[in-house]
Formats: structure tokens, sequence, C-alpha cells
């Protein structure tokens, strides 16, 4: 693929969103609304992972307290000022970015299965916050009244999915930003051999806090609408591991050197599920989901682009044989 | 209030005998092998399920039901290992596609006992669920104390065995320097094959353990990981003393906090302590 520069990159990101959102006009039926709203989300996941587990090679089991940190913090705002639901994307943003930062600085300077297993253990803890939370409702869970129309008079589901189709471009745009830039070259030394990296100046911690705060202010920003969406919110539901199996088994899925992988896995992955759910069940669905990652895993490393690359490279020039 | 702070202490240091049994296994897989088993409490409640079934329909005790499945949980995790080891130790990716890959079987497990049992709480029978000893005002419910007892001898055993077996102190070798034995011309993978199928047959017994003391259902063992992960870490990764010490705190803090505060905070003790420990001590309590 030729290199497109990144303002243009943005660009025709734009334009597709443009066109997607004028094509979504002519939708009949509002299950397509509730559909793509679940599929897109799990875009801004997924990128937002790759950030951090693509770019940098540290794993982020947590990524449902990130979500539920920006959906709790939606309620509260909700329940405080009943803002803009812009407002409260940003909040979740901020808030979800300050626990990353928080979590990053203690455990980011040991290996990174540390941080793995902190990050698996924060989702525990935050749910337990939450539970004890009566504000938010507590393990009751909480009801939010969703407005009927959206501030340019669609139907509110319709505006919901417009905010996550709009926030799905941005979040591509940040990775594909990131990939051709100063932080995502560091990032790269730091996957590839952070001892190396650390010896050549490479400011790991910084770059790595960084890259985690990004990933979890997008996660954040993902579960604020969620309140809005479900109308009923109980920390099981906001807490639930199917966010966290999928928002990793997507881009392991799609591949994680680009961010092309994310979005090919989410978008794969997410439909699959939407059509599963309603004709089979969701249990077996998840079920189908661990399988397919961890044969991914083991099988096919560098996921659907890396068996899409390998398949061009190989009709290019005689198989080269692969380094053990 | 003494009596309860006393009680709370002794049933603190009961389920921290629990939590030693619960985290021997990733005390050997994550602490000597280097292999981050995410996937140790999914174990350890399929080793929970096979008790329930075992004592539900042919009547058989809990605990032996548990030595009863110690060979199919060898057997499991030796190929585990296999698998492990051909798809990401041998190519140096086990750091990123390896936690992936235990996370994934974490799920699968989890979910697939779903779709067998449902999400109803399961128990067992037994003759110790129900009556306590006492000693002055310290009460013993022997559905602690049963688990307790059994946790300290198989960590002893394991103890004595890493001591003074051949194959024991080829394990703790393994765990010293990997490298060294390469350059020996041993191959430390067969080692590591038998250290690991070990450690995951000790879910099988934990399991056992765990639903003597609670009623069981698939999802509760993502509540272990942050506990087991935490124990281990603050024992100094792979110190037996060690990991036996920090389960104890780990569990007379959780106790007490169950008592004053309320049992829906305990799962937030096992985390603060992972936290303070990875900030403060990563070599943990008495780290090597």
């Amino acid at each position: 693929m030729p290199y497109i520069p990144t303002r243009y990159f943005c660009l025709i990101a734009a334009l597709v969103t443009l066109a997607i959102a004028v094509s979504a006009r002519f939708a009949t039926n509002d299950y397509f609304f509730f559909a793509g709203y679940v599929v897109l989300q799990y875009v801004v996941m997924a990128t937002a992972w790759n950030i951090l587990g693509g770019y940098t090679g540290y794993v982020n089991f947590g990524t449902a307290g990130f979500f539920a940190i920006g959906a709790y913090s939606a309620v509260v705002m909700h329940k405080l000022f009943e803002p803009p639901l812009v407002v409260s994307i940003a909040v979740g943003g901020v808030m979800s970015g300050l626990v990353g930062l928080g979590m990053g600085y203690l455990t980011l300077r040991l290996r990174g299965v540390f941080f793995a297993i902190a990050t698996l253990a924060l989702a525990i803890v935050l749910q337990t916050l939450i539970t004890n939370w009566d504000f938010v409702g507590g393990s009751r869970g909480v009801y939010i009244i969703r407005p009927a129309n959206g501030p340019f008079g669609h139907p509110y589901i319709q505006y919901l999915f417009l905010t996550m189709l709009v926030l799905s471009t941005i979040a591509v745009c940040i990775a594909r930003a990131i990939e051709h830039s100063k932080l995502g070259y560091g990032l790269a030394t730091i996957r590839d051999d952070e001892l190396a990296a650390e010896a050549a100046g490479v400011p790991t911690l910084k770059l790595k806090l960084i890259a985690t705060v990004l990933s979890g202010a997008l996660m954040g920003m993902a579960g604020a609408p969620l309140p809005y969406y479900v109308t009923y919110l109980d920390p099981s539901s906001g807490f639930n591991l199917a966010f966290a199996v999928n928002s990793i088994a997507m881009p392991l899925i799609g591949g994680t050197s680009s961010w092309l992988g994310p979005v090919i896995g989410a978008l794969l992955l997410a439909t699959i599920q939407q059509i599963a759910t309603v004709t089979i069940s969701s249990a077996l669905n998840l079920l189908i989901v661990g399988v397919i990652m961890v044969g991914f895993v083991v099988a096919a490393p560098n996921g659907i682009v890396g068996l899409f690359e390998r398949g061009v490279r190989a009709r290019r020039r005689p198989a080269k044989k692969e380094a053990a | 209030m003494f009596s309860l702070f006393v009680n709370a202490i002794v049933a603190g240091l009961l389920l921290g005998g629990f939590y030693a049994a619960v985290s021997v296994g990733v005390a050997i897989s994550f602490g000597m092998l280097d292999i981050a088993n995410l996937a140790h409490p999914a174990f350890i409640i399929l080793g929970a399920f096979i008790a329930y079934i075992l004592n539900t329909d042919f009547g058989i005790d809990p605990v032996v039901a548990g030595v009863l499945a110690l060979p199919f949980f060898y057997l499991l995790g030796a190929a585990i290992y296999q698998v492990y080891y051909y798809s990401f130790e041998r190519r140096g990716e086990e750091a990123l596609r390896g936690l992936a890959f235990f996370f994934g079987i974490l799920f699968i497990t989890e979910v697939a006992l779903i779709l067998i049992f449902g999400v109803d709480y399961r128990f067992v029978t037994a003759p110790y669920i129900g009556p306590s000893i006492y000693i002055g005002d310290a009460e013993l419910p022997l559905r602690m104390f049963v688990p307790f007892v059994i946790s300290i001898v198989m960590v002893g055993a394991l103890q004595l065995f890493l001591s003074k077996t051949f194959i024991g102190r080829a394990i703790l070798a393994v765990s010293q320097d990997d490298l060294a034995l390469k350059l020996m011309a041993i191959r430390p993978q067969r080692i590591k094959n038998i250290a690991f199928a070990i450690s995951i047959a000790t879910a099988s017994l934990a399991g056992a353990c765990l639903i003597i003391i609670q009623p069981v259902e698939p999802s509760i063992g993502r509540d272990y990981i942050g506990r087991v992960f935490a124990i281990v870490v603050l024992g100094g990764m792979g110190s037996f003393p060690g990991m036996l010490t920090a389960a104890m705190l780990i569990g007379v803090m959780e106790s007490l906090t169950a008592t004053f505060y309320g049992p829906s905070w305990s799962p937030a003790v096992a985390f603060g302590f992972l936290l303070l420990a990875l900030a403060v001590r990563p070599a943990g309590l008495m780290g090597r």
C-alpha cells in the first residue's frame, strides 16, 4: 500500500464517516442503529486496546474497567447536571485517562506481565467500589431515562449511533497518526526490545504512560454513551467480561501491527456476534469468540492482516525460510 | 468485641491457609517457571465442579474426589504446557500472546462451565460441613479447618518434594537459571513440563477445598485472580514460606474487612496489597 500522509488519511476517514452517516438516513429499521452502535463501540475499544497492546506490547486485561469508568462517569454527570452527551463523553475520557495514568505509574516500571495482572485485578476492584456506591445505584443498578429525540430532532438512538461513528473515526485517526509519528516509533522500540530502547535514550516510561492514558481515555469515551444506550446499568453488565474478551480478541484476530487490524477484527467479530446473538445464544457466541481468539493466537500470530500480507509476499517472491 | 476480633483473626488464618492452596500452583508456574498462568483460577473452578459431580452422583467425599482427579489435572497441565511451549515460548513470544492465550483459556473454561452447569450455585455434602470445634472463645468451623489442613499438607509435601528429590531440585535449578541449563545440554522444557503439570494438578485439590468452603458458581474464579497473584508477588515469587505468610496476611486482612466493613469490600483488599507490593517492594516480603 502506498504511504498516505496522516492529513489525507483523516480527510478520507471523515469523508467515509460522512458517507456512512448520510446513507444511514435511509435505514428504515431502528435495529440497524442498535446493532451498528455496538459494532462501532467495539471499533473504538479494539483500536484503543491496540494503542497499548499492539503498538507497545503491554497487555491490558482491564478494558471492562476503563469502559465502565466512562459509563459510570456519565451516570454521575447525568444525575448531577444532565449535561449534553458530549460533555459526559469528555468527562468519561478524562476519568479513565486519570485511572490509566495512576495505575500505569505504579506498575509500568515493572515487567509487562505485572501490568497485565494489575489491570485484571483493577476491573474487579472498580466493580467492588461501584457495587458499594449507592449514589450510582450500587448493586441494584440505575435507570437512565433516554430523551426521545437527539439535539437535531432525530430519534435518540440515531444520535447515539452518529456519536459513536464520530468517536470511532477519531479513534482510528489517532491510532493511525501515532503509527507514523515519533511516539509510534518510540512505542515500537519498546515493544521490540525495551532494554535496548531505554539504553538508546528512548524515554520508555513517559511513552508508555502516554499510550496508557490515550488508550484508557478512548475506552472511557466509548463507555460514556452506554447508560443512554442500555437505559438500565448495573455493575455486572457494565463490567461484563465480554467487553474485555472482545476488545482483546478483536485486535488479535485482525492483527495488532497497524490500525487496520483492530478495525477489521471489530467489524468482523462484532457483526458476527450481532447476528449470532439473535439467531443462536449469547453465551455460546462468547465461547466461539474465545475459541477463535486462542486459535488465532496459537496459529496466526499476526492476525488476518498478517495472513493477507503473507499471501501477497508469497506471490511476489519465492518463499523465504521463516526465521525460527 | 474482643471475641469478634479473635474470631475474625482465626477465620482469616483458616482462610489464608486455603488461599495458600489456591496460590501454590501459581507460585510454581509464575514464580518459578515465569509462565503467567492467568487461567489457574479457572482450573480451580473446574476442580470444584469435578468434586461436585463425584460427590452428588457417586457420593464420594470431595477431598477424595480431589485426589482422584489429580492425575487428570496433571495430564491436562502437561498438554497445556506443550501447546504453550511450541506456540509461544520457543518463539520468544510469550509476553503478549502467551498472556492472551491463558486469558482465552480462562474465558473458554468459564463459559463452557456456564453452558453445562448454568449460573446456579452448587455445593457438596460431607460430614465435616456444618459442625465446629471451639478453643476458648474462638470458633473453628470444620468446613474451614479441613481445607486448611489439606492446604498445609499439600504445600509442605511440595516443599519436601522440591528440596529432597532429584526432579524437585531440577525444577529449582530451572527456576534459578534456565540459560545455564541449556548451555549444559539439558532440555529445561522437559522439567518445566513436569513442574507446570504439577502446578495444574494442585488446582484439583484446591478446587475440592473451594467447594467445601463455599458454594461454587462458574464465574467466581475471577475473584481469585487478583488474590492469587497478589499472594504470589507479595510472597516473593516462588518462595513457599513467603507465599504462606502472604496468604495468611491477606486472609486475615480480608476477614477483618469483612467483619468490620462488610463482605462486599473484601475483593478490594487483595488488589490494594497487590498495587502496594508492586509499587513499593516488587521483590515481595521475603524476596530472594
